[in-house]
């Protein structure tokens, strides 16, 4: 910054639409510095106290029946509740993102607004609406109807949750993209299924895939509400982030984080998946807006 | 009939020739409902069953003030720490290339996916007085862990990808031609960058900020490990309806959510009509 | 995207295959028993010692599952639909919540077993690094200059409104019963502790894993358990001049049992654990057995001798609960400003 250059403008050999080695040598130190603190640390916390007693203990951890339990009802979960949320994100991006229309912003809020509930009560909404207390609790208890305390609880509450994440993704992108493509194709004679199969989807597909990514990873990694509705029975209702809980709580450290690594595992899993589909399709991702 | 192209007179949707404007805003209503919508409707009517004076009550209780203060507060600092920082971060992954540079953008979605309770005790062991950073910290004379700049931590970690994640699209697609001009017509670096580049981002700036306060408004599960939990100092929101919880004081923890819900949508609402109206005005925002 | 469909598809197909299998495992009888955080350990060794002797008695497997967490967070989910079998809980208040807002336990369910429905008992100790550096012997050295407490929150956990309740009878005997002055005490006490974790566990761990504070206040049995599993070399336990008789209860949920006809199975485990082999595994895992007889001398040798109060004492839970711990009581004005 201070290197700025105030002569005419023919003999710089700088870019103009750049910044000094030296300003961007410190942006990029207080980047990766912030980064560090703030990311960097945790996750290597997370694995060095995983394998704190070596990878046998850290691997014997992991094979525990509860711990399984928790890994498959955790995959369960987000197998249900991140599907439904695609529908809904997809159907949500087509009619804000294609239509003009009054409200728009208002629909836009409430989709947005699961980021802001906390999620202790986020959990509490499912419990006074199915609970043994509600109006609704006696008549699902003289169907047989279990919610609360069982699967359907917790993927409600991971729906809830991950809700706005798959919408979130796709409204700007296909904001961006216009209605030309489409309206294209319906004038040469294609029907909506068509269209939105053939040319919309093509469209939007990375940054679908990437809301999903991120659906995903959040869907796992509910705590909050998804321990309000659990009921934590062991070998039962508990997902991953409970039984992290649970083992933290039994003073098993080298096990509560070798399940929390797994989880923060998945996360990189889902970020290298990321990586290499924008290196390989960069463009794609980026959106045809993208100039350069 | 006329070909009026320029003032569209449409009452409350635009006409257009794609299809499936009823079914997909159908469904998407439809789910909206049955998932966010009646079950929030829920708090709602179960705290207005308190009666007004009640309501009211709760929610000028001191505690709750200062809890609500507490929330707001350290989420409005966290949120402003992250649109500094996550600017950056977001400018440095789009304009320069470094070593590791596509590793750190990929580890930027990492708080959506760690577990907050994970997040929170991996902070908590980073930053309490004998973690890697907290006794360093400790010999210099700052308490980090179990203050309110614990909480504030905790929030910067939880809420910093929402920032990054809206404003670096924009970027993207920012027009270098723009500041080519900027430069050509004698501007400095800085001054293309406060004057030109800024005020074109600040409505996704603006967005990501809202989006990081609003999460970090409502987070518990990182915070409790970190934050002191002492009752007007360091006690959350969220905490506060956790232990109306534990009195089985249903209304009250409603009314005190019902509260953070208000202001919580209030927000939102005002972020996404200046958004509206940003796009409406420059063409472009996330 | 296919393919993680297909793995998805896969996950889910397996996860009911594997729940189908949990279910065919249901068919025989399970039992679920909703208890709070300290009595892991414990449950886990007795269920195994109940399903075993279940078996032999009657031929019958017998599943039972256990749910942990905090005192008042599992009453309250069993009153919202948790389909507890028995619950054993940290206070009798909370087992009092769920039998008056549910009707599914009867309001006299303490007089239905030996002791008060109480098996065991435990107490409050003192938790201090080696060597006792701070020199603190007795409830009174807590309120001295530099000295940091660790105590759970006594709205969020139960053990944390014993830890109160024991601060309070001590200061109750050191002046003569003058209100004032104990409420004094107290809300000096609380000026000493710097976090105040939700629960019992979290409080050790800041303890012992953050190394924050001098003294922490647990469960005696806590106290053991962490000695044993985080390093008897690390920390070491001081008995106060006074404490309380803290007795969890145990109660049979009968609406419950009675819906999911399992009453003879979980009424034969309560009474299991007045047993002589019920009672020697709690004494084992530091509860203090309510028939000392049956426990082995080795483990009762470990509970040193400590004059007790009891909850009686202070005219019991309906009493207490309100009184120190309700919105607004005793512990809610120890941290009201004083502007």
């Amino acid at each position: 910054m201070a290197l700025d250059i105030d002569a005419p403008a023919a003999t710089v050999p700088l870019r103009p639409t750049t910044e000094t080695p030296l300003a961007r040598g410190i942006l990029i130190a207080v980047a990766l510095a912030f980064l560090a603190f703030f990311l960097f640390l945790p996750l290597v916390i997370v694995f060095v106290e995983a394998f704190r007693r070596g990878a046998g203990v850290f691997l014997a951890a992991l094979a525990e029946p509860e711990t399984l339990a928790a890994i498959r009802l955790t995959l369960l979960v987000a197998a249900i509740s991140v599907p439904c949320n695609l529908v809904f994100g997809v159907a949500a991006a087509w009619a804000i993102a294609k239509f003009e229309f009054k409200g728009k912003a208002f629909l836009t809020t409430l989709i947005d607004l699961p980021f802001s509930v906390s999620p202790v009560i986020a959990g509490l909404v499912y419990v006074l609406l199915f609970g043994a207390g509600s109006a609704l609790g006696p008549w699902l208890k003289s169907h047989g109807i279990e919610i609360l305390f069982a699967v359907p609880g917790i993927v409600l509450a991971t729906i809830f949750v991950t809700f706005p994440f798959v919408a979130r993704e796709l409204i700007p992108l296909m904001q961006e993209q216009g209605t030309g493509d489409e309206e294209a194709a319906i004038a040469l004679g294609a029907s909506g299924w068509q269209t939105f199969w053939y040319v919309t989807l093509p469209n939007i597909k990375w940054g679908l895939l990437y809301g999903v990514l991120l659906c995903n990873a959040r869907a796992m990694g509910e705590f909050g509400a998804v321990s309000v509705v659990s009921g934590h029975v062991r070998g039962l209702t508990n997902t991953m982030p409970l039984q992290v809980e649970i083992l933290y709580n039994e003073y098993n450290f080298v096990a509560a984080f070798a399940v929390a690594s797994l989880l923060a595992l998945l996360a990189l899993v889902t970020l290298v998946l990321k990586t290499i589909l924008e290196m390989r399709y960069g463009h794609a991702i980026a959106g045809a807006a993208a100039p350069h | 009939m006329s070909l009026v192209l320029a003032a569209p007179r449409w009452r409350w949707r635009r006409p257009s020739v794609l299809p499936g404007f009823g079914l997909t805003l159908g469904f998407a209503l439809v789910y909206l409902s049955l998932i966010v919508l009646i079950p929030l409707a829920g708090v709602v009517w179960r705290s207005a069953s308190l009666g007004w004076p009640q309501f009211w009550a709760i929610a000028t209780d001191e505690r709750t003030v200062q809890a609500l203060k507490i929330s707001f507060g350290a989420s409005l600092v966290a949120a402003s720490v992250n649109v500094v920082f996550g600017v950056i971060v977001a400018w440095v992954l789009v304009r320069y290339r470094f070593p590791g540079r596509r590793i750190v953008d990929a580890a930027v979605d990492l708080p959506f996916a760690l577990p907050t309770a994970v997040a929170g005790i991996a902070l908590t062991a980073i930053y309490a007085p004998n973690g890697w950073i907290g006794a360093p910290l400790v010999a210099l004379g700052f308490k980090v862990a179990f203050t309110p700049v614990g909480i504030v931590i905790a929030l910067v970690f939880i809420g910093l990808p929402f920032v990054v994640r809206t404003v670096q699209p924009v970027m993207e697609e920012i027009d270098r031609e723009v500041e080519e001009v900027a430069a050509t017509l004698g501007a400095r670096r800085w001054q293309t960058i406060s004057r030109v580049l800024l005020p074109g981002l600040a409505p996704s700036i603006l967005t990501g900020f809202a989006l990081a306060f609003a999460r970090a408004v409502g987070e518990y599960g990182s915070v409790i490990f970190i934050a002191g939990n002492i009752p007007y100092v360091s006690e959350i929101a969220p905490l506060l309806i956790v232990i109306r919880l534990e009195e089985y004081d249903y209304p009250a923890a409603t009314a005190i959510a019902a509260v953070m819900l208000a202001i919580s949508f209030v927000m939102l609402l005002v972020i996404n009509l200046v958004q509206a109206w940003s796009r409406r005005r420059f063409g472009y925002g996330a | 995207m296919a393919n993680r469909n297909t793995f998805l598809f896969t996950a889910a197909l397996a996860t009911m295959v594997q729940f189908g299998g949990i279910g065919m495992a249901l068919a025989d009888t399970t039992i679920l028993n909703v208890s709070y955080d300290p009595t892991r350990e414990l449950y886990r060794a007795f269920n195994a010692a109940f399903a075993e002797k279940w078996k032999a008695d009657t031929g019958e497997t017998v599943t039972i599952r256990t749910s942990h967490g905090g005192s008042g967070a599992q009453a309250r989910a069993v009153i919202d639909g948790l389909e507890a079998d028995v619950v054993s809980l940290a206070l009798e208040a909370d087992i009092d919540a769920i039998a008056q807002r549910t009707g599914k336990i009867p309001p006299d369910w303490r007089g239905r077993l030996a002791n008060n429905s109480a098996p065991y008992s435990s107490t409050i100790v003192f938790l201090v690094r080696k060597g006792n550096p701070k020199g603190i012997k007795d409830w009174g050295d807590l309120v001295k200059d530099g000295v940091e407490v660790i105590t759970p929150n006594p709205k969020t956990s139960g053990g944390a409104r014993w830890n109160f309740l024991a601060a309070w009878a001590y200061a109750r005997e050191a002046f003569g019963g003058d209100e004032a002055k104990v409420q004094a005490f107290v809300t000096e006490l609380f000026r000493h502790v710097p976090v105040l974790d939700t629960g019992a566990r979290g409080s050790t761990t800041t303890f012992v894993q953050r190394g924050l504070g001098d003294v922490l206040l647990a469960w005696e049995n806590e106290a053991f358990l962490s000695l044993e599993e985080l390093g008897p070399d690390a920390f070491e336990i001081v008995v106060p001049s006074i404490s309380i008789k803290a007795e969890p209860p145990v109660a049979l949920v009968d609406g419950n049992v009675d819906a999911k006809g399992t009453r003879k199975v979980a009424e034969a485990y309560l009474d299991y654990l007045y047993s002589d082999v019920g009672q020697r595994l709690a004494a084992k895992h530091f509860y203090r057995p309510s028939k000392p007889e049956a426990a082995d001398p080795e483990d009762l040798k470990r509970f040193p001798e400590v004059k007790l109060v009891t909850i009686d004492d202070f005219g019991g839970w309906k009493e207490v609960q309100p009184r120190f711990f309700g919105d607004g009581g005793i512990f809610d004005q120890v941290y009201k400003p004083r502007r």
